[in-house]
This record gives structure tokens, sequence and C-alpha cells, in this order.
């Protein structure tokens, strides 16, 4: 079976921005390495404001990942 | 026969739960897409106090989801129109009106008179504000914005059984910048999705005020309406969020929230030279540029302060209301402002959009 790679769940504007609200990602080890990763595919992320979850918990420091993992782009939203 | 037979009658939550409501003092924050379902429900429910905190009055584009608002209301005051229409309903819940938006100065002090706090804003910098008073005062906080078609909706600031708490800033510790900031007016939305995270902000207070089930202490919950998925989240306290909150009531006062969020107060010249005409005394016109710049604005008395030295030469300020500040195109202006703005905590100050270039292709158009 062929890895599909880690899974990224997008939200709000982020999904915007990129076109996806689900994609998957191969050879990133680390969420600091899927942040370059993301910044080179994706050039119109590097202004946005986001938290990444791993595993549906937040991360604030580097974060090793795995080929299990499921991440999320979280976005703050201001509305009402 | 009670109005709320329906709920003490309900498994697991009983005249104590119900007691408990009747005794809790609530404010909601904003009456708008989210506050009203938030304020129905909470009504129904048997809230005894509830206030409505909003300086806005109703406008026709609101009637797709502020749902206490008819057309008769249209330029109405939101909290005036809501309570009314509250009190009306029951004659047991105790109605607070507070026709005003919140600011540093006033958000302690209307907090204090309550036991939880529902942000139903839609701005990050009331949001930001918010949370930060409520931690400083550790008030409960439910949280609940949307975007488009999803919602987010969180409890802040309420002990899990590891005696852990988790606020906002543990999510986003700092505001976007101004470029990515977008509200319901500018991306629109329909009236079914603040409907729908309204009401559970709703529920998540109700859980919180009497205990029954779990509420959303220390986790996000993402809703999309599109797809009918959530998405659920921990959030752990991180000490950045930690440095960042106001510590006292004094430094609470002195943060800038508008600045933070990126809103700098910005005027046109139209508005900035009738301004300066009709309340000859009160205004100065501030130019930050550096003395030999042209073109110089011709029959306007204007003061020269260049930005590099402002923040040392604030003294000939003292005495103006209003403080417009302009340079060539609107960009050292903004960084003046938002200097002045730290020294000069009372008076109005703006940055003069796109600066002397602005005016002069003004004129010449």
């Amino acid at each position: 079976m062929e890895l599909k790679g880690i899974k990224i769940l997008a939200f709000g504007m982020i999904a915007e921005k990129i076109n996806a609200s689900e994609f998957y990602l191969k050879e990133v080890s680390n969420t600091n390495e899927l942040l370059s990763s993301l910044n080179s595919l994706y050039p119109q992320l590097k202004e946005m404001k986001f938290t990444i979850s791993v595993n549906r918990r937040i991360v604030n420091n580097n974060e090793p990942l795995n080929a299990d993992s499921e991440v999320a782009l979280l976005p703050p939203f201001s509305g009402g | 026969m009670s109005r709320f037979e329906r709920q003490i009658n309900l498994s697991g939550f009983g005249p104590k739960a119900q007691q408990q409501l009747q005794k809790a003092k609530v404010l909601v924050i904003g009456a708008g897409g989210l506050g009203c379902p938030v304020l129905l429900y909470l009504d129904a429910a048997g809230v005894g106090t509830l206030a409505i905190c909003d300086g806005d009055v109703v406008a026709a584009s609101n009637l797709n989801r502020q749902v206490i608002f008819s057309e008769s209301d249209i330029t109405k005051s939101k909290a005036e129109v809501a309570g009314i229409y509250l009190k009306q309903k029951y004659s047991d819940i105790n109605i607070e009106i507070i026709n005003k938006f919140l600011t540093v100065e006033n958000t302690l002090q209307i907090f204090n008179a309550y036991d939880l706090i529902i942000d139903g804003s839609d701005n990050f910098q009331t949001r930001y504000m918010v949370n930060d008073a409520c931690v400083l005062l550790n008030k409960p906080l439910v949280f609940g914005a949307v975007y488009q078609n999803e919602g987010q909706v969180a409890v802040f600031n309420v002990s899990d059984d590891n005696a852990v708490s988790s606020n906002y800033r543990d999510v986003f510790p700092n505001p976007p910048s101004e470029n990515e900031i977008l509200n319901c007016n500018e991306t629109g939305v329909l009236g079914v999705l603040p409907g729908i995270i309204g009401v559970m902000m709703a529920s998540e207070a109700i859980k919180l005020i009497t205990g029954f089930g779990k509420a959303l202490i220390n986790k996000m919950l993402y809703y999309n309406l599109l797809t009918n998925t959530t998405y659920e989240t921990e959030i752990a306290p991180n000490a950045v969020a930690k440095s960042i909150i106001p510590k006292t009531p004094e430094d609470f006062y002195k943060t800038d929230y508008t600045l933070l969020c990126g809103n700098l107060p910005s005027i046109e010249w139209s508005e900035a030279l009738l301004l300066k005409n009709n309340t000859p005394g009160k205004v100065i016109l501030l130019d930050v540029r550096e003395t030999h710049e042209q073109p110089k604005l011709d029959g306007i008395e204007t003061m020269n302060i260049p930005l590099q030295s402002l923040s040392e030469n604030i003294e000939p300020l003292n005495t103006a209301e209003n403080i417009l500040v302009f340079c060539q195109s609107g960009i050292r202006s903004r960084k003046a402002v938002a200097v002045l703005r730290s020294k000069f905590l009372q008076k109005n100050i703006y940055s003069v959009a796109g600066g002397i270039s602005k005016l002069n292709s003004t004129i010449n158009a």
C-alpha cells in the first residue's frame, strides 16, 4: 500500500487560501518541517495567523509527526 | 405548573439546576447574530439576571441573522430593543440593558457584576479585551465566533478536574494582522450559522452554570455548516499567552486593543479639513515628515514634528483635543498615531489616510 503522507485538515480562511479542506503531505517529520513545507507549497499562507493542532491537541513547540499523525491548521474567527 | 417543567423533569437536570439558573448573573456581549440566539434561549431557560451589552443600532443588513429585531427596529439601539423584547416575554427574568460598547475604561467595572461572560462580539479587538478582562477578574467566558460557513465555540478560564484552565490567548496568543481581518459585514453569512453557534454557546452556558453534562473546558470546537462536520481540539496553557495578558487593572487600562488588533483609526482629508475648520483651537494638524519635505499644506495651520523625534517632542500637542496626523503617503502618520496613542490616552488621534499625495491627487482630479 502506498503511503499517502500526513493528513492535514484546514479550516476557515486557510482552507480558502489553499482551496482544500483536507490534503496530505509527505516527507515531513515534525511541525517545523511541516510549516516550511506549507510555506513553499502555499506562499499565500505566509501572512496568515493560524494555530497547529496535532492529533487534536494544540501544539506550541516543534512537535514530531509520524505517518498516523493528523494535523489541523486552525485560524481564529472574529465574526458574530 | 411552571414554565420550566420540561427541563426540571429532564433526567440529570432537575429543580436544583433550575435554581442555579435562577441565581445566575450572565452578561452577553453583542446582541448580534450570536447574541440574539444566546439571549433568546437563556431568557427562556430561566437565567435569573441577563445583561445585554451592545452600543450599536439595528441595520437592515442585520435582519437575516439577528432574529430578535424587526424592520421597524432599524436605527434603534440593539441593547434597548432586545431588552424590551425579552422583558415582555417572561416576568421572572431580570433584564439589564447596557447600551454601550466595551472599552478598556468600562470593561472591568461592567464585568464585576456578573458571574459568567458570553462573548458574541464581532471583532478581534473586543474579543482579546474580553478574554484578558476575564482572565484578570477570573470570570468564566463562553466564546463563540463565525467566519463564512464555519464557527468556533469554547469555554475559557474554567478549571478542569486537574485544576488546569486555559483561555483564548492559549489558542491564538496574538491577533491577526489588519489585512487578514474580515467580519460578517464584509464576507457574508447565512443567518442559520450564528444561530447554530449561538445556541451552542447558550448550551455551554447552561452546562457551566448547572454542572450538567460536559462543557467545552480546555477545548475548542469547530463546526462546518456546509459539511455538517465538527472538529474538536484540546487546549493547553502556554507560557507565551500568560506573559502577554495584563496582570493588573492598571496594566489593563493601559493596553491599547485597537492598536493591538491593527485597527488604527484613520480619517479622510475631507473630514480632517472640516474638523479643523469647524472646531478652531481644538484640532492640531500634525505633519510628521522631515522639515524639508514638500509640498507644504497651503493656507492651513499645521505643526511639524518629524516622526523620528516625535516621542521626545510631544509637549506642543498637550492642548489639543484632536490630533490629525499626516505625512507624504500615510505610512509614517500611522506609526506616529501608534506613538501618540501610547502617550495621550484621552485624545482623539487619527492618521489622515493617504497623506499629502492623496490630498494633491484629490485636488488635481
